[in-house]
């Protein structure tokens, strides 16, 4: 279990993390999600006591990190930035931080093993693809078989059969009954390993939450409609008491899930169509509209003013944009 | 004393699981010895050209160990990438990760590196001098004449303390190549006009490698202090000291 108490960061002027407080707990997979710049790898720096706070507190299972003698049998944790010597062979890397843990050899062959480094033990990761690196970082991470596992964005790098088999890794670690706490910046890669839910943004918190609320909570369903007749559709539709909503492209959205009823009416009224689907907003787009205003480093597109604003009221506002495909 | 055990291992793998150490060691070894030798050959050709005076005050095995202005560098290097490398490949993170108690890692970091050069420096010293007095010839002294085993021990000594205190500065610095910048005109340019103008003379005694070198000077007129040779190295320790201090407290407070 890991628990944050009023976390802070502050580098000079700049707030990277502001009064966090919130708990990892074990036996599931604790996703922390938030935008480029949200302080993620700051809050996970922290953690790990790489980083002094400037304000707050955490414990790992009741204790400073810094008096932990063999921490690495209490938290792996695989950090954003490359931390390792690219001129020191990967068993040597491995026995050099198992030595100061006193953790047996054996562990070293059993990491390397486990993450399929084995080949290359006594390579030099200079000559590794980022993958490998990701994949010796995540060796290291497992070196004391710890109770708690602390991965950011591990899936950098990572080809679509690495990417699958860190979500598994991460699911199989959690079911052991481990913490197992992952940072992302990928709802959708959220969506399909994390049980819980960690939001924030510009350095606050902005939701925490199980991954069921959040997602029961947050996928509007609609109905796509496109018709060469858009003018007697939306008659029709309103005076069947159905509220639409005009897309960008033309296309009409209709709240719920009501496809089969407005096919029916529009077979009735022989009102042509050319698309009538069932919709669902993705979570990506919750996310993004949890986090809309806290993004730092967006994209210009002049639509909305940057405004502070309470995170409980974002979180309950509707969504004014428009659905995906899905998730 | 268990965990500090774990911990030396630890660092002592690090230390020979990278060339960086074996290179800047035997280039130190090297540069060392071989400048010595060099200039030890041009001195007994040139012995007879001297002045009577020259002849009168020659220190065998000082002139031995000119070769140890150049070859301090390559200790130096060493001192800097042991603690740099640290710093540049992010392996600090997973080195404070795996110890976080940071006054125990920079003991035991600064040890091992430490035991290390003290050997290193150690075989430099004899055999630099060995070496040296073999190519004087007539002009050499023997190791058991006052003074001199003190020098050639003093000048392993004199070595360790240029990679101790290159260690403790980069602890402060952290970039291999800010603490280049400081180190070298502290020892080649500070040290060099400060000593070469008469009243700026009294300073430069004090800086580390015009003090510490008292150490290999056997006879009395080779170096003018106003320290003997055993003030002058610890006047070099203290130096060292406040180096390394001066990185405990900036590797406790600042963020890794
Ligand atoms: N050492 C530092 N000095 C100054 N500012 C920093 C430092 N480290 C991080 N920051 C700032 O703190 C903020 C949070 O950065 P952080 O790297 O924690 O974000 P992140 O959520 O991990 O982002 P990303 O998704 O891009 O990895 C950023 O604005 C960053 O510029
Ligand atoms: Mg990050």
């Amino acid at each position: 279990m890991i628990e944050l108490l009023g976390l802070t960061k502050h580098y000079g002027e700049k707030k990277a993390v502001e009064d966090l407080t919130f708990t990892v707990r074990p036996g599931k997979v604790t996703g922390f999600l938030g935008p480029n710049g949200a302080g993620k790898s700051t809050t996970m720096r922290m953690m790990l006591g790489l980083d002094k706070p400037t304000a707050g507190d955490v414990r790992i299972d009741g204790m400073h990190y810094r008096d932990l003698k063999e921490p690495l049998s209490y938290i792996g944790a695989l950090l954003e930035a490359k931390s390792l010597h690219p001129g020191r062979t990967a068993y040597h890397h491995l026995l050099c931080l198992a030595q100061s843990n006193g953790l047996p050899e054996r562990r070293i062959d059993e990491a390397l093993e486990m993450v399929g480094l084995s080949a290359v033990a006594r390579k030099r990761p200079r000559s590794f693809s980022l993958g490998m690196g990701q994949r010796l970082g995540i060796a290291a991470a497992m070196l004391g078989d710890p109770r708690i596992l602390m991965f950011d964005e591990p899936v950098n790098g990572l080809d679509p059969e690495g990417i699958r088999w860190i979500r598994n890794l991460m699911k199989h670690l959690a079911d052991e009954g481990r913490t197992v706490f992952v940072s992302s910046h990928l709802m959708s890669e959220m969506a399909l390993t994390a049980d819980h839910l960690v939001v924030i943004g510009r350095g606050r918190l902005m939701a925490d939450t199980e991954m069921s609320d959040f997602i029961s909570s947050n996928s509007r369903t609609y109905v796509r409609i496109r018709t060469p007749e858009p003018e007697r559709m939306r008659d029709l539709l309103t005076s069947n008491g159905l509220t639409y909503v005009a897309a960008e492209d033309g296309s009409l959205e209709v709240e719920g899930d009501e496809t089969a009823r407005i096919g029916d009416l529009a077979a009735q009224w022989r009102l042509p169509l050319h698309e009538l689907s069932p919709q669902r907003a993705s979570l990506e787009d919750a996310f993004m509209r949890l986090t809309a205003e806290t993004v730092e480093y967006h994209a210009h597109s002049g639509d909305q003013p940057e405004t502070e604003q309470e995170p409980a009221e974002r979180w309950g506002r509707g969504f004014p944009g428009r659905g995906g495909e899905g998730s | 004393m268990r965990h500090a055990t774990r911990v030396l291992r630890s660092e002592w793998t690090k230390l020979r699981s990278v060339r960086a150490t074996r290179w800047t060691l035997i280039a130190a070894v090297l540069i060392t010895a071989g400048l010595s030798a060099l200039i030890c050959v041009f001195t007994r050709a040139d012995f007879d050209n001297m002045s009577r005076r020259s002849q009168a005050t020659f220190d065998a095995t000082y002139v031995s160990f000119t070769g140890m202005g150049i070859g301090q560098l390559a200790m130096m290097a060493f001192g800097v990438l042991v603690v740099s490398a640290e710093y540049s490949t992010g392996m600090i993170r997973s080195s404070l990760s795996a110890v976080p108690q940071r006054g125990l890692f920079l003991v035991c970091k600064v040890a091992v590196a430490t035991g290390l050069v003290f050997v290193v420096g150690q075989i430099t010293g004899f055999g630099t001098f060995y070496l040296g007095q073999w190519l004087l010839g007539s002009h050499s002294v023997g190791i058991t004449e006052p003074g001199v085993l003190r020098a050639v021990v003093g000048a392993g000594l004199y070595m360790t303390l240029i990679g101790l205190f290159a260690m403790g500065l980069t602890f402060v610095l952290r970039s291999p190549v800010v603490s280049f910048i400081v180190l070298m005109p502290f020892f080649f340019i500070v040290s060099g006009i400060l000593s070469s103008v008469g009243a700026t003379q009294k300073i430069a005694h004090y800086l580390p490698d015009q003090a510490g070198t008292t150490i290999m000077a056997v006879v009395p007129q080779t170096l003018d202090r106003p320290y003997g040779p055993w003030g002058g190295l610890l006047i070099m320790v203290g130096w060292t000291a406040a180096a390394l201090v001066a990185g405990y407290f900036v590797l406790r407070e600042r963020d890794a």
